[in-house]
């Protein structure tokens, strides 16, 4: 087993990122993901890779494009208002079929908001965010090891199906620290024949590009990228199943908040209630499919989410509304504390005959 | 520790880049407080957002330790301006102030405007605080390139190491032997003596006969 460091979610991400090959980095500053910048900065030059502090994050998103182009592992990294400004060239990178990553080390919001911890990039990372049909794999973990793990697992699924991938965590993960084993130095990477690398002559010209002028052809590309995308739904759903084995009520929650309600049930539990978790790993593609087999089993759901209740949307969806979903929530950069969840599941308890 | 070493009217706290600064120096106040002297505690950390003194000002005001804060620390607004108290802490001389400086030599760079006085004074120790488990100081050579950029982005001599090695709660007291080489090489490069050796309050009893600086942390709110 590889030695343990103690790390700041931040630091974990770009190390991770670095392991896995990537060697290009273009960002912009702000809190609180800073340390993902900061930590590229001072190792990439000696790795000979490249870090580039952007004159805004429109500038960065596009040099992630441009070397996306050439089939290099290449992010970018920044939290809620920067990701916005991003969302542009997030859609150009969809609509030109390319692998990268994007940190998403989300802030409460609207707006500049605050600089404390938030989930409400929710609707903004899986529905669009950015114009057009398009997807992105968007990965939520709760943990600072799993920022490092899911950094190079979002560079794999990137790359395997040729679209932008996400990691969407908050200020609490990018700012705690933790032990974590670090992945090795991994070179695997797939064959890119559609990269822009030079033909030497020898072959036709790649062209990245996502205008396309004639609608039959967009229309084409799109049902494309739609099947693609359910390849996607059908493969890569990743989720964790919490004590829900003879559970009567099924808890919903990502990221920070699931690592809050965890403690919640467990503590639910002492008290002799049968309530279980279901914690999304993967937002995009969602897990519909444990969810819906939950609605068979529980009287309830109850989303935990640091927004006004947004993955619930996704919830009642999974679950064809078969079951009523209840809203636990704190905002703002507010964290529920685990006895407000638990004071939730209590209520919805009473409530359910 | 020996308590008549650290025994400056001022002692600053500096390191990398979350070293543990802030839970050593809160412990430090405290500890200052409880052999009797007047102490009061600076926070001019420009760098960190989240995790700050002002999350254990309630136990240190309520144990006697005057706090000062940045103004907008753990709040929503990222200001990084100092309190026009700290002046007064080491202009003024009347009490023990320990000043927890921010990561780096970005965090250094705030302890310039203090340093006239600091240095007029000559009562000081400066202490560089490592992990030898944080990723960009995992060797004394590492750590020893750490130390140079911040002392001259501080502009302050260092007078002595701490060695905070630790791997959160996953730490044994094993851990923290096994890095005192680390410690004694940085020693040795720097020319600066290992005055401090801090371990988490509940492994100090593991180990009774070494002489560790025992910290109560911060409290975990998840």
């Amino acid at each position: 087993m590889a030695e343990k460091v103690l790390m700041k979610g931040n630091e974990a991400i770009a190390e991770a990122a670095i392991r896995a090959g990537c060697r290009h980095y273009f960002g912009y500053p702000i809190t609180p993901q800073t340390e993902v910048a900061a930590y590229m900065a001072k190792r990439m030059p000696k790795i000979g890779g490249t870090f580039l502090q952007a004159e805004s994050e429109i500038s960065a998103i596009n040099m992630v494009y441009g070397v996306a182009g050439t089939g290099k592992r290449v992010m970018t990294s920044s939290s809620s208002p920067g990701i916005s400004l991003k969302q542009e060239g997030i859609s150009y990178i969809a609509g030109a079929d390319l692998p990268a990553l994007i940190i998403n080390v989300q802030r409460g919001g609207p707006g500049l908001g605050g600089i404390q911890p938030s989930q409400s990039d929710y609707f903004q990372s899986v529905k669009g965010g950015g114009h057009g049909d398009y997807r992105m794999i968007v990965l939520t973990p709760e943990s600072v090891q799993e920022m490092a793990d899911m950094t190079a697992l979002a560079f794999e699924l990137a790359e395997k199906y040729r679209m932008p991938a996400m990691l969407l965590s908050d200020g609490t993960l990018g700012q705690m620290m933790e032990p974590v084993e670090l992945p090795e130095e991994s070179s695997a990477t797939i064959e890119k024949p559609w990269a822009v690398t030079g033909t030497e002559g020898k072959r036709e010209h790649n062209i990245i590009n996502s205008l396309y002028l004639k609608p039959e052809i967009l229309e084409e590309k799109n049902i494309e990228r739609y099947e693609r995308y359910k390849l996607i739904e059908e493969n890569e759903v990743r989720y964790e199943s919490f004590m829900m084995e003879d559970a009567e009520y099924c808890v919903v929650a990502f990221g920070i908040a699931a690592r809050v309600a965890k403690n919640a049930v467990v503590e639910a539990r002492k008290e002799g209630v049968k309530v279980g978790m279901i914690r999304p790993i993967t937002v995009w593609p969602f897990p519909k499919k444990p969810l819906a087999e939950a609605a068979d089993k529980v009287k309830a759901f109850i989303s935990v989410e640091l927004s006004m209740g947004q993955m619930i949307e996704d919830i009642k969806l999974a679950t064809e509304c078969k079951k009523p979903v209840y809203l636990c929530n704190r905002v703002g950069g507010m964290i529920p504390a685990p006895e407000e969840v638990l004071a939730k599941i209590m209520e919805v308890k009473g409530g359910c005959k | 520790m020996d308590n008549n070493a650290l025994n400056k009217r001022v002692t600053l706290f500096c390191g990398h880049y979350g070293s543990g600064k802030t839970n050593i120096a809160v412990n430090f106040a405290l500890h200052l407080r409880k052999v009797g002297h007047p102490v009061a505690i600076a926070d001019i950390d420009v760098v960190n957002p989240y995790f700050r003194t002002k999350d254990s000002q309630r136990e240190l005001e309520a144990a006697g330790v005057e706090v000062i804060a940045l103004p907008f620390a753990n709040t929503s607004v990222d200001l990084p301006s100092l309190p026009q108290e700290v002046y007064g802490l080491v202009q003024r001389r009347d009490k023990k102030v320990v000043m927890d400086i921010g990561g780096d030599d970005r965090g250094a760079y705030a302890l310039g405007r203090y340093r006239p006085y600091i240095l007029e004074e000559n009562d000081f120790d400066n202490l560089f605080v490592v992990n030898f488990f944080r990723p960009l100081t995992r060797t004394a050579e590492e750590a020893y390139e750490v130390f140079r950029e911040v002392e001259a982005a501080a502009g302050i001599p260092f007078t002595g190491i701490v060695n905070n090695s630790n791997i959160g709660p996953e730490t044994k007291i094993s851990d923290v032997i096994n890095t005192k080489v680390l410690a004694e090489e940085l020693s040795k490069l720097s020319g600066v003596p290992v005055v401090m050796t801090t371990v988490e309050k509940s492994l100090c009893e593991e180990a009774e006969d070494e002489d560790f600086f025992a910290l109560k942390l911060q409290e975990k709110l998840f």
